[in-house]
C-alpha cells in the first residue's frame, strides 16, 4: 500500500499539531462539503421547475457523480490514517454501503413488516416504547393472520395464485423447451429465437395494453377490433370479453396466465437452449444408434441431462408468478375473480390503508419463497472456494 | 436412401412449421399494437388492424342522388330495381346482380351508393396518435367531416423523460456500489466477510412487497416520498443482491496474478479497482446493466408506491397504466403510447442482447 508520511520524530511538535489540524480540518470540511453540494442538488432537483431535460440530466450527474465522489472521499480519508488502520477500515469502506443499503430495504425490513403485522391498521403507535407498544390496543397479535388465511377475496387469490403457479410456470417450462428442442434443429435458430425472445423486453403494463387489445371485445353483430373475437366469430363462436368472462371462473384467469408465458417463455428458452447445446453429440448418437427414436431421445437423455436447468428455470418462474402484480391492475383490477396475493398486499396496504394486514400478506409472500432460500443457500455453503 | 432423405425432409418442414407458428404467435401481438399506433382513430375503432392485408369489401363505384330521382325518403323508396325503407337503405340492401346499395348520410341531404366487392387493402396511415400521446398542451385533431377538435396531451414525452432521469442512475448506481462490495468480498479479507456474503445470498429471493411499508414510512418521515432520490435508492437496495452476488461471481474469477503484480506495483485498492478491476469486468457490468435498466424501466409497483400521487413526476409504466385506466378503448392513444414505452428498452435489448443472455446464463434472477 502506498503510504509515505516522514517518521513523526523529524517533525517539531508545532508541526504535528498543524499536520494533525489539517488532517483534522481535511477529515471533516471535505465530507462536508460533499454532502452541502449533495444537499443543494437534491433540493434542486425537488424544487425546481427547470424544463424537465435539465432536470433529468442534473438528476443524472448528481445521483451517478454523487455516489461515486463519496466513495473516493471516504477512500482518501481512510488512505490518510495510519497504514495499519487504514487496512482494517477500508474494506468497510467498499462493502460497506452496499450492506448498508441492504439492510435498510431489505434485511431490517422483514423484521419490521412482520412486527407490523402484528398490530391493527395503522401499525404500532410510533409514541410508545416497545412494551407500550404491545400493551397498547393496537396489538392485535396473529389476528392479521387468521384475516390472511380465511377471509374470502384471500382466499381466491391463494386460488388464483396457485393456478398462476400451475399453469403460468408448467406452460412456460414447457413451450419454452419446445422452442429451444425445435429452434435447436432448425436453419432459423437465430431470428426465430430473437423472436420470440423479444417479448423479455416489453413492461407488464405494456404487454397487458397488447394483450387487451388481442381480448377487446365488441358485442355480438359488430366488427370485432380484437384478434381473438374476430377469430372466434369467423369461426361462428360467440364473442366474449375474456379476462373479464366471470362465467367460467376461475378459468378467465387463464386469459391473463397467457399474458405471462408470452412474456416468460423466452427466458426459459435461452436457459435451456445453451443447456441442450452442452449436451455430448456422442451420448445423442448413441442413444439413437440402440434404436431410441427422437421422442425416446427427448425424454431419456436429455430432460434427465439438463435437469439442473429445468429445476432452476421452473423456480424462477414459480418466484416470479407468486408475485405477479402489474398484469392483474392493469387488466382486471382484481375484479371478476382475478385477485393474486400481490395484488391483494397492494389493496390492503395503500388502498384500503390497513398496513397490518398488508403486512401480514407480505410476510406470507416471504414465507413461500424461504424453501428456495435454504436452498440456495444450501447450494452456496457446497461452494468450497469462499 | 430415398425414403430416408424423404423422411428427413417432412422431419425438417415439421420442425419449422411448428416453429415458424410458434414466432407467429409470439410476434403477432406485438405487430398488432405497431401497426394500429400508425392507424388513424376512427379506423381503430372501425376495423381489424389486419385490414392492412389484402381484404374484400365493399367500394363504391357510382353515386346515385335520390332527391333528382324524386324519391321520398320517409315511405318505401325504389333504387336500381330494388325497393326498402330509409333504414333498409341505410343499413345496405344486395342487389340480384350481387351490388349493395347504401344510404349514406342522412335522410335530406344524403346520397345512395351503388357498391361492389372488391378486393383492397386498408394502408391509411398517420402519425397523429403519436402527436397527440406526446404531446403536452392540447392536439388538434380534424375529425372526418372537417371540423377541427382539441383535445389535451397525454404527456407521455414528460414521462419519458422521468423514466430516463430515474432509470440512468437507478442502474448506475446499483453496479457502483455492488462493484465495490463485490471487490471487497472477492479480494479483500475482513471480519464478517462470510456473514455478510450469506446474508447478500439470503436477500436474493426475498419479495420486494415486504419491503414497501416500512420503506414508506421511512420515506414519510425523512420527506422523501415522490422525489427522484426516493425511487433511486429503491431501485438500488431491490437491486444490489443481485448486483453484488453476479459480480461477486465475475470479480473473484479475474486472474490472481495479474491483481497481485499490482499491489506488488505499490497500488493501493482503489486504484486497483479503478484502474483493473472494473475495466476487466466490463461484460459483467454490461449484463447487470441491462438487466437492471430493462427492470426498473419495465417497473410499475416500486413507481406506483413511492412515486404515486404526483402526476409531475409520472414514469411511463404509470402513465400508460392511467391511460388504459381512464380511457381503455381509446386503442389510438393506447397503442402508440405503448410503442412509445417500449421503443428504448426494445432498442437496448435488441442491440445488446448478446451481453443481456450471457446474464441470464449466469444467473441474473431477481428476487
Amino acid at each position: 500500500m502506498e503510504y509515505s508520511v516522514k517518521p513523526d520524530q523529524e517533525l517539531t511538535a508545532g508541526a504535528r499539531v498543524i499536520s494533525f489540524l489539517g488532517r483534522m480540518f481535511v477529515a471533516v470540511i471535505i465530507p462536508l462539503a460533499a454532502f452541502f453540494v449533495l444537499y443543494r442538488g437534491f433540493l434542486f432537483l425537488r424544487d425546481s421547475d427547470a424544463p424537465r431535460g435539465i432536470i433529468a440530466l442534473v438528476a443524472i450527474v448528481w445521483g451517478v457523480g454523487g455516489v461515486a465522489g463519496l466513495y473516493w472521499i471516504f477512500n482518501s480519508l481512510v488512505e490518510r490514517l495510519p497504514p495499519a488502520w487504514a487496512a482494517r477500515l477500508q474494506p468497510f469502506v467498499f462493502v460497506g454501503p452496499a450492506m448498508a443499503i441492504l439492510s435498510w430495504y431489505l434485511a431490517v425490513p422483514t423484521v419490521r413488516t412482520f412486527w407490523i403485522s402484528l398490530f391493527s391498521r395503522d401499525g404500532p403507535p410510533a409514541d410508545l416504547s416497545l412494551i407500550g407498544q404491545i400493551t397498547s390496543d393496537a396489538f392485535v397479535g396473529l389476528s392479521n393472520y387468521a384475516a390472511v388465511f380465511t377471509e374470502q377475496l384471500m382466499l381466491e387469490a391463494f386460488r388464483n395464485n396457485l393456478l398462476w403457479i400451475i399453469f403460468g410456470s408448467t406452460t412456460s417450462v414447457a413451450s419454452g423447451l419446445l422452442i429451444a428442442v425445435l429452434a435447436d434443429r432448425s436453419k432459423f435458430e437465430k431470428v426465430s429465437k430473437s423472436m420470440i425472445f423479444l417479448p423479455m423486453a416489453i413492461s407488464f403494463v405494456g404487454a397487458s395494453i397488447i394483450w387487451n387489445f388481442i381480448y377487446a371485445f365488441r358485442p355480438v353483430g359488430q366488427t370485432q377490433i380484437g384478434l381473438l373475437n374476430a377469430v372466434v366469430t369467423a369461426l361462428g363462436g360467440q364473442p366474449h370479453a375474456w379476462a373479464q368472462w366471470v362465467d367460467i371462473s376461475p378459468f378467465n384467469n387463464l386469459f391473463l396466465i397467457i399474458i405471462v408465458i408470452w412474456l416468460q417463455a423466452g427466458y426459459a428458452m435461452v436457459l435451456f437452449s445453451a443447456a441442450l447445446k452442452g449436451i455430448p453429440e456422442e451420448l445423442l448418437e448413441a442413444g439413437r444408434i440402440d434404436g431410441a427414436n427422437e421422442v425416446q431421445v427427448f425424454f431419456r437423455i436429455m430432460i434427465p441431462y439438463i435437469r439442473g436447468t429445468v429445476i432452476t428455470v421452473w423456480t424462477t418462474v414459480v418466484i416470479f408468478t407468486l408475485k405477479i402484480f402489474d398484469v392483474v391492475w392493469v387488466m382486471t383490477g382484481g375484479q371478476f375473480g382475478t385477485h393474486v396475493i400481490a395484488t391483494q398486499f397492494y389493496r390492503q396496504s395503500f388502498t384500503n390503508r390497513n398496513s397490518g394486514f398488508g403486512s401480514a400478506i407480505a410476510i406470507a409472500l416471504l414465507i413461500a419463497v424461504i424453501p428456495v432460500m435454504i436452498y440456495n443457500l444450501r447450494q452456496f455453503r457446497e461452494q468450497e472456494a469462499f | 436412401m430415398a425414403s430416408a432423405s424423404r423422411q428427413r425432409l417432412l422431419g425438417s418442414l415439421f420442425v419449422n412449421g411448428v416453429l415458424l407458428l410458434l414466432v407467429l404467435l409470439w410476434t403477432v401481438p406485438t405487430l398488432g399494437i405497431f401497426v394500429s399506433s400508425f392507424r388513424h382513430r376512427n379506423d381503430i375503432q372501425a376495423s381489424g388492424w389486419w385490414r392492412l392485408l389484402p381484404y374484400r369489401d365493399w367500394q363504391t363505384v357510382r353515386s346515385i342522388n335520390p332527391r333528382e330521382l324524386g324519391l321520398d325518403s320517409t315511405g318505401v323508396m325504389e333504387v336500381e330495381g330494388v325497393s326498402g325503407t330509409f333504414e333498409q337503405f341505410q343499413a345496405g340492401i344486395l342487389t340480384p346482380e350481387g351490388e349493395r346499395l347504401t344510404w349514406i348520410g342522412n335522410r335530406r341531404i344524403g346520397n345512395v351508393e351503388v357498391q361492389e366487392r372488391e378486393w383492397t387493402v386498408n394502408w391509411n396511415f398517420t402519425m397523429d396518435n403519436y402527436r397527440q400521446v406526446l404531446g403536452g398542451q392540447s392536439f388538434e385533431f380534424t375529425r372526418p367531416d372537417g371540423t377541427v377538435q382539441l383535445v389535451p396531451g397525454d404527456n407521455m414525452s414528460r414521462a419519458f423523460l422521468n423514466s430516463l432521469a430515474v432509470s440512468v442512475p437507478s442502474t448506475v448506481i446499483p453496479i457502483l456500489i455492488a462493484a465495490f462490495a463485490a471487490y471487497a468480498f472477492a479480494w479483500m479479507r475482513f471480519p464478517g466477510r462470510r456473514f455478510l456474503f450469506v446474508m447478500v445470498v439470503a436477500l436474493l429471493v426475498v419479495p420486494l412487497q415486504i419491503a414497501l411499508v416500512p420503506i414508506l414510512r421511512d420515506y414519510r418521515a425523512l420527506e422523501l416520498n415522490g422525489t427522484f432520490l426516493a425511487i433511486w435508492l429503491a431501485h438500488t437496495g431491490f437491486g444490489l443482491a443481485l448486483a453484488t452476488y453476479l459480480l461477486y461471481n465475475y470479480i473473484s474469477t479475474l486472474p490472481r496474478e495479474t491483481m497481485e503484480s499490482a499491489f506488488i506495483d505499490g497500488a493501493s485498492h482503489f486504484t486497483v479497482f479503478t484502474r483493473l478491476v472494473l475495466p476487466l469486468s466490463v461484460p459483467a457490468l454490461a449484463s447487470f446493466a441491462i438487466f437492471q435498466f430493462l427492470w426498473v424501466w419495465n417497473d410499475y409497483l416500486v413507481a406506483l408506491v413511492f412515486l404515486g400521487g404526483n402526476p409531475e413526476f409520472e414514469l411511463v409504466t404509470q402513465r400508460m397504466a392511467a391511460i388504459a385506466g381512464s380511457r381503455g378503448s381509446e386503442w389510438h392513444l393506447l397503442t402508440s403510447g405503448a410503442f412509445v414505452s417500449m421503443v428504448l428498452p426494445l432498442i437496448v435489448f435488441i442491440s445488446l442482447q448478446r451481453y443481456f443472455v450471457r446474464g441470464l446464463l449466469a444467473g441474473s434472477v431477481k428476487g
